[in-house]
């Protein structure tokens, strides 16, 4: 409830509007349901539910554009267990994006699923526990928040009842999420033990002096990084990643792999730098900077090599999506105390998460469009597909191209921040690892691009590329107009997401 | 007006890519001359003096912000001197005529083609236009991936292979050039990547060591990163081997794009880069730039000589033909740099007539090869004799382009005193590569075009149609112009090129 000691004033409110209008959504869809039980409503709750993530959306953006959350002005809630600042705001915007094209491609994916409701009313779930743990300001609320995101999105895996392989997936990702979840709650109740608060800033007060109990601190942020390496499937903690993606629904793997993702990691960039300040954590021996940079080396390396080998399309994005992790856990390795480019590196990482949000979804939900074809999932089924559908393989084509970061797409400009901001922090190892590992993507992303336009077709399965799902186009090329737009408009993006990281490390 | 031809191009390519097949060539040709006679009011109106990276006056400039990150500003720069103009000229005329000259072989998926062409194009200008460093990269890279395409989907036999090794190549190459022009922008003070203001402050010498290199090893090892990426897309001997592939299996109108004007993206480059930014290394590494230059001229030729199919020939030879421009940069005179941006133009209209000729009777006898072919000359006598005109400009006849390039570069570089004085010897070594040029035409002329007709064939082999003949007449009569007022290009040029000189590059 309101603090009583802030009574706040309802224009403040509005700051929280897109996590509200999240949750209201998916009641509203639960609702709808209820009254009509029976009918067969998939466009109307696919319609509702896009408008829910828009009108998220159009409030995350314009309150990110009116400025004040950007240049501090942040407006916290709930004795500062909720804090609205540019930065949440920004990756509000990311998850509602994702979720807006993931519902609308659902729309065509699920016309034969029962329970249709319930499957958009999880999306918007996991979608506004994503939006609460961007604002989340508390280690009490990073937890509830976090399992807020993950409940509904073990079920989402697991959706298509009569498909093994989605059963499968949705029991391995909800086994390792559900430990990986307990020993983050061990990790928080140790720092608590440590420092005597949840909050962040006291978290962080509490660590300068934290004397005898400094081991135990120290335990507590390993745990706690080790939490969120699952989280966002940076190796060695990856391993439930490609099942998951793989046996999920293609929209949920898009979903998964891009917006649960970034949800990880906006907490991991507010939770290392507000609470385990680096001098600070350095001082007791933690030097999380240092972990992470091994985190992003081996992310980087292992994903992409792993990926390289795939015969399966699905399989290989699902590993190339470890391998973007790696990419974006830069953000934070590259950090070091008092580091002048430390809110440039960070901010390249966000932008670069927006970036991938656009580029792998639109990925995964071409995967998607195949799948409903039925044509298959290896790089040998996608011969030719582009005598039958030329515009989606355009799209796709965009798409891998940006994600391998070639220039003409926004992957480019977001992948070269990055590493230029990783130089100019002093980290050019990183950098190399990146840029190497860039050069090493690019081979199994043009396979596909490679067998979509130049290989010939082999087999009859390109003759059921008939229908036109109206709605998984419509998000296709959304996500593809998005991507090489980001391009030219890199630069809002990148200097939003500077002066957001700025704020951090006021 | 730049950022208007870009986007009319642009617009075009998409408009083209989603109409149907059955129009797609014609709305290509109609809808590619709104970008032609656009660089061509251009030409008319142009008056720029100077060069456009040292404190030149330039046309059409636009300069505004379009990103910034870390202190570095990103802008959107765009503007002509003497030096793009005829390249961007170059670009919409070729690519207009490649249009129409792919009506014939160019038989499925059209509107994608001719999507791709167009996409192409608009890459290409950008490319020559562009005054900022990353604007300039996004365009140069973008070029590559319609050339992979459009070698991959439309060309021959071996064409996945040859579109693969196209696109590493080039990629590495341009990956390596990045690096080093990334480390030369860190180490200097200013925090831009606009071409102009990045050569002032390497001309002021401001440049501070990073990675405990020093500045003279910095600049080398720029310089050399710079120089090996543009070369390759040159191509130099001995990283050409990319090019005989690709234009073997590249449909006739790829071809004429790839060699008219791809190439010469890399020499452009290397004239705006390495020798306009660096010319004090430009000047040092003089000798072994030199030696790798006459290597190409007279190595590329022999390598022609050798060969039996005719499109092998003309790519070849381009290499050959590539090598004199950069003997003309190293000269670094007026009539070297002058001649070698003259010759950029020249090599690519008469290569885009080898290539579109030897297409036009590869369409009426589905062959290539030298050995198959006999007599042509009466079966389709304009197509043929225009194939001769084109071989004989190769050569260096008077009074056309080829000549006028080549001239001019050979009275640069034998004056000039760049290599230690040693340019006479290499110069001299170079103009016998003229000779063998002359020896493997002639020699491929004689035995497929005249003589009796002994072609076995099944089909009828007849005059070409009238769409295949008349951008080859224009392309000659393009020739023959500007080798009889070479002026028409060759005076902005010279305004452009003489700032270099006269900067002297440690000469």
């Amino acid at each position: 409830m309101v603090a009583p000691e802030s009574v706040m004033a309802a224009s403040e409110w509005f700051a929280l509007a897109p996590p509200i209008v999240l949750i209201l959504t998916a009641l509203l869809l639960l609702t709808v349901d209820a009254i009509r039980p029976d009918e067969p409503s998939n466009g109307l709750f696919a319609g509702i539910s896009a408008a829910g993530a828009l009108v998220a959306l159009a409030f995350s953006v314009w309150y990110l554009v009116a400025g004040e959350a950007v240049n501090g002005g942040a407006v916290t809630f709930f004795r500062d267990a909720i804090v609205v600042d540019g930065m949440a705001l920004f990756f509000t915007a990311i998850f509602a994006s994702v979720a807006a094209m993931v519902v609308v491609a659902s729309f065509n994916y699920l016309e034969d699923v029962d329970n249709t409701a319930e499957f958009y009313s999880l999306v918007l779930f996991a979608t506004s526990g994503m939006a609460l743990m961007a604002v989340s300001n508390s280690l009490a609320t990073v937890f509830v928040s976090l399992e807020l995101a993950s409940l509904p999105s073990y079920a989402l895996v697991a959706f298509l009842k009569s498909d093994k392989g989605s059963i499968e997936a949705g029991t391995k990702y909800f086994l390792i999420g559900a430990v990986s979840s307990a020993i983050f709650a061990f990790g928080i109740s140790l720092v608590y033990a440590a420092t005597g608060s949840l909050l962040l800033t006291e978290v962080a007060a509490g660590l300068a002096d934290v004397d005898g109990l400094a081991g135990v601190a120290g335990i507590g942020i390993v745990m706690v990084l080790a939490g969120f390496a699952f989280k966002t499937a940076s190796v060695p903690f990856h391993f439930w990643a490609p099942e998951a993606y793989e046996g999920a629904p293609a929209p949920v793997s898009a979903f998964l792999s891009s917006a649960s993702k970034a949800a990880g990691f906006v907490v991991a960039f507010r939770v290392f730098v507000e609470a385990f300040p680096l001098a600070t954590a350095v001082a007791i021996n933690v030097d999380w900077a240092l972990a992470f940079a091994i985190l992003a080396v081996l992310t980087m390396t292992v994903g992409n090599f792993a990926a390289a080998v795939q015969e399966n399309v699905k399989r290989m994005l699902a590993y190339s999506s470890v391998g973007h992790a790696g990419y974006a856990l830069i953000g934070l390795a590259a950090l070091s105390a008092g580091g002048p480019h430390n809110a440039d590196v960070m901010g390249a990482a966000m932008a670069h998460l927006l970036v991938y949000g656009f580029m792998n979804t639109g990925a995964f939900l071409f995967v998607a469009m195949v799948e409903y074809w039925g044509v298959g999932r290896t790089y040998d089924d996608y011969a030719g597909l582009a005598r039958k559908a030329p515009m989606a393989s355009v799209a796709m084509t965009v798409f891998m191209f940006s994600l391998a970061g070639l220039p003409p797409f926004g992957g480019f400009f977001s992948k070269y921040f990055l590493f230029a901001g990783a130089i100019q922090n002093g980290f050019v190892y990183l950098a190399a690892v990146g840029a190497v590992n860039s050069a090493l993507s690019l081979y199994f992303y043009s396979r596909v691009v490679k067998a979509l336009w130049i290989d010939d077709p082999t087999g009859s399965s390109l003759d059921a590329v008939s229908s036109r799902p109206t709605g998984i186009y419509a998000a296709l090329m959304f996500a593809a107009v998005a991507t090489v737009l980001l391009l030219p408009g890199i630069g809002p993006v990148i200097e939003t997401a500077q002066a957001v990281a700025a704020v951090l490390f006021a | 007006m730049l950022e208007a031809l870009l986007a009319v191009t642009f617009l075009a390519a998409f408009v083209v890519l989603l109409s149907p097949d059955e129009y797609a060539g014609k709305l290509a040709f109609v809808l590619s001359l709104i970008p032609l006679v656009g660089s061509l009011l251009l030409w008319q109106a142009f008056d720029a003096a100077g060069n456009a990276l040292t404190d030149g006056t330039l046309a059409f400039e636009t300069q505004a912000a379009w990103l910034e990150f870390a202190g570095y500003e990103i802008q959107w720069f765009v503007g002509l001197d003497g030096i793009s103009l005829p390249l961007v000229v170059l670009t919409t005329f070729l690519t207009t005529l490649s249009i129409v000259s792919a009506w014939t072989p160019i038989d499925e998926r059209q509107s994608q083609f001719y999507g791709l062409m167009l996409f192409m194009e608009a890459n290409l200008l950008g490319v020559f236009v562009a005054l900022d460093f990353f604007l300039w990269f996004v365009f140069w890279e973008a070029v590559l991936l319609p050339m992979y395409f459009l070698i991959g989907v439309w060309g021959g036999p071996r064409r996945k292979y040859a579109a693969i090794k196209f696109f590493v190549y080039t990629n590495v190459a341009s990956l390596v050039m990045f690096i080093g022009y990334m480390a030369l922008v860190f180490s200097l003070p200013v925090e831009t990547f606009g071409l102009p203001e990045t050569t002032a402050a390497i001309a002021a010498g401001q440049i501070d060591p990073i990675l405990g290199l020093a500045p003279s090893t910095l600049l080398t090892a720029a310089f050399v990163a710079m120089f090996f990426g543009f070369a390759v897309k040159v191509p130099v001997v001995p990283l050409h081997t990319w090019l005989p592939d690709a234009h073997v299996e590249a449909p006739t109108p790829v071809s004429v794009m790839l060699a008219g004007v791809l190439l010469k993206m890399g020499t452009y480059a290397l004239l705006r880069f390495n020798f306009t930014m660096l010319p004090e290394q430009a000047s040092a590494l003089a000798v072994p730039i030199a030696i790798i230059a006459v290597l190409s001229v007279i190595y590329g030729a022999m390598l022609a000589l050798a060969q039996q199919d005719l499109k092998r020939i003309v790519a070849y030879s381009s290499v050959s033909s590539m090598g004199y421009v950069i003997l003309g940069l190293v000269a670094f005179t007026e009539y070297g740099l002058g001649g070698a941006t003259f010759q950029m133009i020249a090599h690519g209209l008469i290569s885009g007539l080898m290539f579109m000729a030897v297409g036009v009777v590869y369409n009426a006898t589905h062959t290539r090869m030298v050995t198959d072919m006999s007599g042509m000359a009466d079966r389709m006598p304009i197509a043929v004799w225009i194939l001769v005109a084109g071989a004989f400009a190769y050569m260096g006849l008077p009074l056309m382009a080829g000549f006028a390039g080549e001239f001019f570069i050979f009275v640069g570089s034998f004056g000039s005193p760049a290599a230690a004085g040693l340019m006479p010897v290499f110069t001299a070594v170079a103009m016998f590569g003229i000779v063998i040029v002359a020896g493997y035409l002639l020699f491929a002329m004689q035995k497929t075009l005249f003589g009796p007709y002994r072609l076995e064939a099944d089909y009828d082999v007849g005059r070409a149609p009238v769409h295949d003949v008349l951008p080859l007449a224009a392309l000659l009569a393009a020739i023959i112009v500007l080798g009889v007022v070479p002026d028409l290009f060759f005076e902005m040029i010279r305004d452009a090129v003489m700032p270099l000189v006269e900067n002297g590059g440690g000469l």
